[in-house]
């Protein structure tokens, strides 16, 4: 009965959803920054589920977020590029999958990371969301010109 | 023009530079005419005190017959209480025609132009932009030799001298030789020595000014702060090694020109204020026709 066992394993890994997003292929221990990314917190209606180190034919291990009720946009699916370029996403209406796409690295990102340059006007009170420009090096604050080049999940609201 | 705010050298093409220098160098052969502004009121919003600047704004306006709502830093700080800049300019775009803004904080004169329902100059926004300053050490330049392939040495505190950042960068367009000079810790930022080969700078770091001296065409002083030393010996101590002195300028090519933004503490000896070399007072006068220029183009 190993098969079933195994089914059943995989089940509890990774239940089907009736309707949401599914994100898989996501980098190995990156599924908490993805969430963390997509604005998702304790407060969300949203069920959630989230796998992790699930062992995959091409990366090894990947991990699952799964979303119920809730279609990403495609502004906040490019976020998720920024931490792990390789992960896909399938849109789920009615247990079947409706879409399937890839990430794209955004030009612009607004409200997803804060400045680290205390002297930076987006580190005030102002009615503004922090805006970044992603360019090969790094991403640019487009109001003082700093630039992240590491550990972007550190920078994330 | 990309937009019509002024807000950093960065985005003004080589073109654009090279206009707005053109139209400066009309004016200053009092080729302009006194009523180009008449009717027109540029707002100067000052959450810093710049004497200078705020001055040389005010002056700029009036030979251009505008006039001029200046709000000092005590005042235009307990206006700000409590209200967002964002607030701020939106109330004074109410009351002017244009706005020229100077800002602690890195980037707010890019949040001014977002909210403002008239054209953005930028007076400097803390560690961050300068352009009017920019402009006019430029225009200084052109005054004496092409700014084209220069050799220019850049003297004194080039990590915090925001002035030289935005310079070298400028220059960048000009195809500009770059000769550093600066005490251990206070080089110019890596980053931007990165973009500025990037974009095709050379930069030749050195260790005393008398190996460039004889070679170079502009001599570029920057102000090195107290407070960037732990004690006063040793400030002392850096500080007399990258004075500029007649004696040091005895070797300089004849056209070599020395400039530097103002205030000066102790970087430049007073005894070289006589000499052919000396075009920082130039420079600061420079700013009138450099900043009619630029509210020209933004309130025409
Ligand atoms: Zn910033």
């Amino acid at each position: 009965m190993n098969a079933s066992a195994s089914g059943e394993n995989e089940g509890l890994l990774v239940r089907r959803i009736k309707n949401g997003t599914v994100i898989d292929h996501i980098d190995a221990g990156e599924a908490l920054n993805v969430v963390k990314i997509l604005g998702i917190t304790g407060t969300t209606q949203e069920a959630l589920s989230i796998a992790t180190n699930v062992p995959s034919r091409n990366m090894g291990k990947k991990d699952i977020v799964k979303l119920s009720n809730r279609e990403l946009s495609k502004e906040e699916v490019d976020r998720i590029a920024l931490i792990s370029p390789r992960a896909t996403i399938n849109i789920i209406r009615n247990f079947k999958v409706c879409e399937k796409k890839g990430v794209e690295i955004p030009t612009l990102i607004e409200g997803v990371v804060r400045c680290p340059n205390p002297g930076c006007i987006s580190n005030t009170h102002e009615p503004i969301r922090t805006k970044f420009r992603v360019l090969p090096g790094g991403l640019h604050c487009c109001y003082c010109d700093w630039v992240i080049n590491r550990d972007i999940t550190g920078h994330i609201i | 023009m990309p937009t019509r705010h002024i807000i950093s050298i960065g985005d003004f093409d080589r073109n654009d530079i090279d206009r707005l220098l053109d139209h400066a160098a009309q004016i200053d052969e009092r080729n302009y005419d006194g009523n180009a502004l008449c009717g027109k009121i540029l707002a100067a919003l000052f959450f810093e005190p710049s004497t200078r600047t705020r001055m040389s704004f005010e002056s700029a306006m009036a030979r251009l017959g505008g006039s001029v709502l200046s709000v000092g830093s005590v005042e235009a700080c307990s206006m700000a209480k409590g209200e967002t800049l964002a607030d701020t300019i939106r109330v004074v775009s109410g009351y002017a025609d244009a706005i020229v803004i100077r800002h602690p904080k890195e980037g707010a004169a890019r949040l001014a132009a977002e909210f403002a329902t008239v054209p953005v100059i930028n007076a400097g926004d803390g560690a961050g932009q300068h352009p009017s300053q920019t402009l006019l050490d430029l225009y200084t330049i052109r005054q004496s030799m092409p700014i084209d392939g220069i050799d220019i040495a850049m003297v004194g505190d080039l990590r915090y001298g925001r002035t030289a950042h935005s310079l070298a960068s400028a220059l960048s367009l000009y195809n500009a030789r770059l000769h550093t000079i600066s005490p251990t810790g206070l080089e110019l930022p890596a980053n931007l020595a990165e973009s500025l080969a990037e974009k095709g700078m050379e930069i030749i770091e050195h260790d005393d000014i008398r190996d460039v001296i004889s070679t170079v065409d502009v001599l570029y002083v920057t102000r090195i702060q107290r407070e960037r030393f732990p004690d006063s010996a040793s400030y002392f101590n850096v500080a007399s090694s990258y004075r500029i002195t007649p004696e040091l300028l005895a070797d300089a090519r004849d056209h070599l020109i020395v400039l530097h933004p103002l205030p000066r503490v102790d970087e430049i000896d007073p005894r070289v204020d006589d000499s052919p070399h000396a075009r920082y007072f130039d420079q600061s006068r420079n700013g009138v026709p450099v900043r009619m220029a630029m509210l020209m183009q933004v309130l025409q």
